[in-house]
């Protein structure tokens, strides 16, 4: 039985819908994330899980209970903003309590839970603080603890690192990440970065235009992206239109490539696509198929990695971005003009119909 | 690590449906308060201005009992006639216009008449009124002698576009409106530069002495607009110290209104202008300067630009608050007829209210146009106000500094000097005459006006108006701003909520005679009390309060419920524990403001004191009319001193108050 269950949820105002018939099933204690550009309907869809937008048609089911028109105060979740909402007259004591009253806790039973959580996020030493004497990061974790202290069923993330620096992003949401796992709190975190999500999530859900793309594991989206909105946002994409000429083999502005044909019938027009990281750079004389030979058009270097335009040569007018690792640069001293081969394997390359999108 | 203490389920219970209703229940009271407090009286208003009321003799017959017999003793319309008799002594008919039958039918003509019929002949009935009893159609009353002395004609009363006709068509009347946008245009074009200028001193310049004249340029706001006419009075009047300044011309007049409406005006378009100055971005001057623009170029391409919104909004400010005050007109106004002056003349004057409602739709109109202009300019003006700036530091320049001080200083002296002569009037006998000291003009009992209980009045209105005000005015606010749902109903109340500014007092004032002078309406017990004093002074400053309140809650982050809703708090906790005291500074300001605005003004409640709720600002007035300028003058300064001490008492108690409760805002 999942912990969490949408059927068909639907937001429209006005005229305009900003989520669309979604249909979605959550396990307990699973981490799962909203992937999208901004505009996509995520925030909107958490909004409605939680009860603060009410859906215009479908069900929302909750730990068997349907809450499709329960208000947030019936329902059972505790919410972070990406303003974290810190009541800024009160201490991140009596922030972390708040949620704890009303309850019919003693006092002594509130400091001890209130404890518990500092412990837990790591501020026990800032407890009589107020908000703005904290950094941005403390803050955030602040904002975590006051939502876990009621210990809620489900816990909403809304873009919670997105006003934060790089460098603490990148630590918080290793934290954030471990103290779900530790807690087993079903979570859900809305964010518009994909590396985040990547890294964060056991799975993910790319929104467009409020209806999802895509649903399956970090892994599964990035080497299987469902369309090519899904290719292009998550990670980086090279795309070719083309042909398929016969069974396994595609045209392209006079080019002819090896790849999977399964499902499309010939002359049907495609879209290949493969992944600069996916272009094989060494030991060619295994990859016989698809091998090129082009110009070095452009090289942006990347710290690891440089990332190369290529064209020209046997690939005409078709222009491909490559990923090569620092170290082969170096060996083969690449630079803007000097010619490379690379080959691309037909199990890398992937088919969408054109006109898909 | 476990978890280890145990967090029971929140009581979902009664509290927090409680909560939704609270809520609910409350959106509806306040919408119901200012439809009950704003709309429906001006409701009332518009139609009283379109009721025509006319006595009509020719459809009321007579029959006299006399020597046995009924004789046809004709229509009335030929009683009249026949004597001559002026209806209502030539003026047009209101509805409180009545009529005397015996006042018409001479003694000698009733003599030997036992009885009387009378009958009302026309198709509304209600031209005869017998001691609280009003005719029905085609009724007749049958009368004897006593009862027909108390008999007592009534004007019939139609709906058209008469009034508006008539006042059109009376020169006397219709003069009144080039009169008032003349002095309101007038004094917009003198106190625009004067107020730009100093607000320009005060952040451009290094002069000496800021702190003092910013204090000075606010003091006329806690003063009756009554008490500069007083000022100048005594100033350029017949026995004035200064009379000879004026070169033969009269004060009294509109020379007397632009002077003072000059001072009254003066605070609120320097308050707008600071604001707008204030905000410069001082990169923008960095750039023009490394783009070698002179000092006047800057001037005439950063500086005023920069200020354009603030300074459209306060010339219409200032030329509302002008077109719209009926103090300053009424003190030194003398003959010069000028619109809001009008609406008094009318009904307390001639007691014609259907005259004073057709006034008061047309000094709604210029109001309602200067209001609809300055919301978009401010509204702009605010857009520039979030943008990031730095701010500019000015650098001392000696002889613009001098300049600016001397400026500065001019201004002062009108300010300081229209009110030191009040205070020297009131502490002398009789100024200019009897030059010794005497308290006799603080002996208010013994004046018109209500003696010293108006001014415990006005403490206790004003007092009530702070209190209860503030409570509705930033409720109101926090409920149209923070919470999900019941769009329409917030639509409403914003609308309603921007109402009032476009109102003129004595507009208000008067809709509220209409509406709640009404035996019919079930509120009219009301009329004559102080919550009708408080109750309409709360709607007359309304708005401004309402905006302040409203940004003060725009500051805060607008998820504060939805977490404290997460955690299954309910509302008026969150809004206990974290809204009120976050926004305790701008809930001061907004209860000082009622206060002191109550405190001065006149316009609303001159027409809703009653003998037991005379009011100090009232008594300023009364006193003045009767010719006892000296304590009117007295009065008018213990306004300011109470306002001053007002001030005092809140700067005092915001610090304290502060100081433990906003100890978040320090890092």
């Amino acid at each position: 039985m999942s912990y969490l269950l949408l059927d068909g949820v639907t937001k429209r105002f006005g005229a305009f819908t900003a989520v669309d018939g979604v249909s979605l099933t959550i396990e307990e204690g699973e981490f799962v994330c909203f992937l999208g550009p901004s505009g996509c309907g995520k925030t909107t869809l958490l909004r409605t899980i939680s009860g603060l937008e009410f859906p215009s048609q479908g069900r929302i089911v909750q730990a068997g209970r349907d809450v499709t028109r329960m208000p947030p105060r019936e329902r059972d979740f505790g919410i972070v903003f990406q303003s974290y909402a810190l009541f800024p007259n009160l201490t991140v004591r009596r922030n972390i309590a708040y949620g704890l009253e009303n309850r019919g806790m003693s006092r002594s039973a509130i400091e001890a839970r209130v404890d518990e959580l500092l412990e837990l996020v790591g501020l026990q030493e800032h407890a009589h603080k107020y908000p703005a004497q904290l950094s941005g990061g403390q803050q955030q974790r602040v904002a975590l603890a006051r939502a876990l202290a009621p210990s809620p069923g489900l816990l909403l993330l809304d873009e919670p690192l997105s006003a934060l620096d790089a460098k603490v992003r990148l630590y918080l949401r290793r934290e954030i990440r471990d103290l779900q796992r530790r807690l087993g709190v079903t979570t859900i975190m809305v964010t518009h970065d994909q590396e985040e999500a990547l890294s964060v999530a056991d799975r993910i859900l790319v929104m467009k235009d409020g209806r999802i793309e895509q649903i399956g594991t970090p892994i599964e989206i990035y080497q299987n992206p469902a369309t090519p909105f899904v290719a292009d946002f998550v990670g980086t994409m090279n795309f070719l239109k083309g042909r398929v000429e016969a069974p396994g083999i595609c045209r392209l502005d006079g080019l002819t490539l090896r790849c999977r044909t399964a499902s499309f019938h010939q002359g049907d027009p495609v879209v290949l696509a493969i992944r600069p990281e996916d272009v094989v750079l060494r030991d060619l004389e295994r990859a016989p198929e698809n091998r090129f030979q082009a110009r070095v058009l452009h090289a942006d270097f990347l710290g690891p990695y440089v990332r190369v335009e290529v064209g020209e040569g046997e690939l005409g007018g078709v222009r491909l971005l490559v990923d090569c690792p620092i170290n082969l640069v170096r060996e083969r001293e690449l630079r803007e003009g000097t010619a490379l081969t690379f080959a691309l394997p037909a199990e890398r390359i992937r088919l969408y119909r054109d006109g898909a999108g | 690590m476990a978890v280890q203490v145990a967090v029971p389920p929140a009581r979902a219970g009664l509290a927090l449906k409680a909560d939704v209703w609270l809520t609910r229940g409350f959106i509806v009271a306040i919408i119901l308060y200012l439809v009950v407090a704003l709309a429906l009286p001006l409701a009332t208003l518009l139609q009283k201005s379109f009721e025509v009321y006319e006595f009509r003799p020719e459809k009321v017959a007579l029959a006299f009992y006399r020597d046995g017999a009924w004789q046809d003793a004709g229509r009335l319309s030929e009683w009249v006639e026949r004597r001559g008799y002026v209806l209502n002594d030539g003026l047009r008919a209101s509805e409180r216009s009545r009529e005397r039958f015996v006042d018409i039918i001479p003694k000698r003509e009733r003599r030997g008449v036992e009885r009387f019929r009378v009958t009302d002949l026309s198709a509304g009935g209600g031209l005869l009124l017998l001691e609280g009893r009003l005719s029905e159609p085609g009724e007749t009353f049958e009368l004897s002698r006593r009862e027909f002395s108390r008999l007592r004609l009534r004007p019939e009363a139609r709906f058209g576009f008469d009034n508006y006709r008539y006042y059109f068509a009376t020169p006397a009347l219709r003069s009144s409106i080039t009169n008032s946008l003349f002095i309101a245009t007038l004094t917009t074009l003198i106190v625009i530069p004067i107020a730009f200028g100093y607000a320009y001193a005060l952040t451009r310049s290094c002069m000496p002495m800021k702190g003092f004249f910013k204090l000075v340029a606010l003091v006329p706001i806690l003063v009756p607009s009554l008490l500069p006419g007083i000022g100048l009075v005594y100033l350029f009047g017949k026995q004035g110290v200064l009379t000879p300044l004026l070169f033969g011309y009269d004060i009294y007049g509109p020379i007397g209104i632009v002077m003072a409406s000059a001072f009254f005006t003066f605070p609120h378009a320097f308050l707008i202008i600071l604001t707008a100055l204030s905000i410069a971005d001082a990169r923008l001057y960095e750039a023009a300067l490394s783009l070698r623009a002179s000092p006047a170029r800057i001037f005439w391409t950063v500086t005023l630009p920069g200020a354009r919104y603030g300074l459209i909004s306060a010339a219409f400010v200032v030329f509302t608050l002008v077109i719209t005050d009926f103090g300053v007109p009424k003190v030194v106004g003398g003959t010069y007829n000028v619109l809001a002056l009008d609406i008094y003349k009318q009904v307390i004057g001639q007691q014609n209210f259907q005259i004073g409602a057709v006034v008061s739709v047309v000094l709604l109109f210029p109001a309602a146009v200067a209001f609809a202009v300055d919301r978009m300019a401010s509204r702009r003006q605010v857009a520039l106000l979030t943008a990031r700036a730095v701010p500019l530091q000015p650098e001392p320049k000696r002889r613009f500094d001098l300049l600016m001080l001397g400026f500065c200083g001019l201004v002062a002296v009108y300010i300081l000097g229209i009110l030191i002569m009040c205070q020297l009037a009131a502490l002398f006998t009789f100024w200019p005459y009897n030059l010794t000291f005497s308290l006799k003009n603080y002996d208010f009992d013994r004046m018109d006006g209500g003696g010293w209980a108006s001014y415990w009045n006005s403490v206790e209105m004003a007092s009530w108006t702070a209190l209860i005000g503030t409570a509705i005015v930033f409720s109101g606010a926090y409920i149209v701003e923070k919470i999900r749902g019941l769009f329409a109903a917030r639509q409403g109340f914003q609308l309603l909520a921007m109402m009032p500014m476009a109102v003129p007092g004595m507009v208000l004032g008067l809709s509220y005679i209409f509406f709640f002078n009404n035996p019919a309406n079930p509120l009219s017990f009301l009329y004559g009390t102080m919550a009708i004093l408080v109750i309409s002074t709360i709607v007359h400053f309304y708005t401004v309060s309402h905006l302040t309140a409203v940004t003060a809650l725009k500051q805060m982050d607008a998820e504060f419920e939805a977490v404290s809703e997460s955690l299954k708090q309910p509302l008026w906790r969150m809004f206990t524990r974290v809204t009120v005291p976050v926004c305790l500074p701008a809930i001061l300001d907004i209860a000082i403001y009622l206060f002191v605005n109550a405190m001065t003004t006149v316009s609303a409640v001159v027409f809703l004191y009653s003998t037991r709720t005379t009011l100090a600002s009232v008594a300023v007035l009364n006193m003045d009319d009767a010719g006892d300028i000296a304590p009117a003058a007295a009065m008018g300064m213990m306004i300011f001193y109470t306002n001053v001490a007002a001030r005092l008492i809140q700067t005092l108690l915001a610090r304290a108050v502060l100081a433990r409760t906003q100890a978040w805002r320090r890092r």
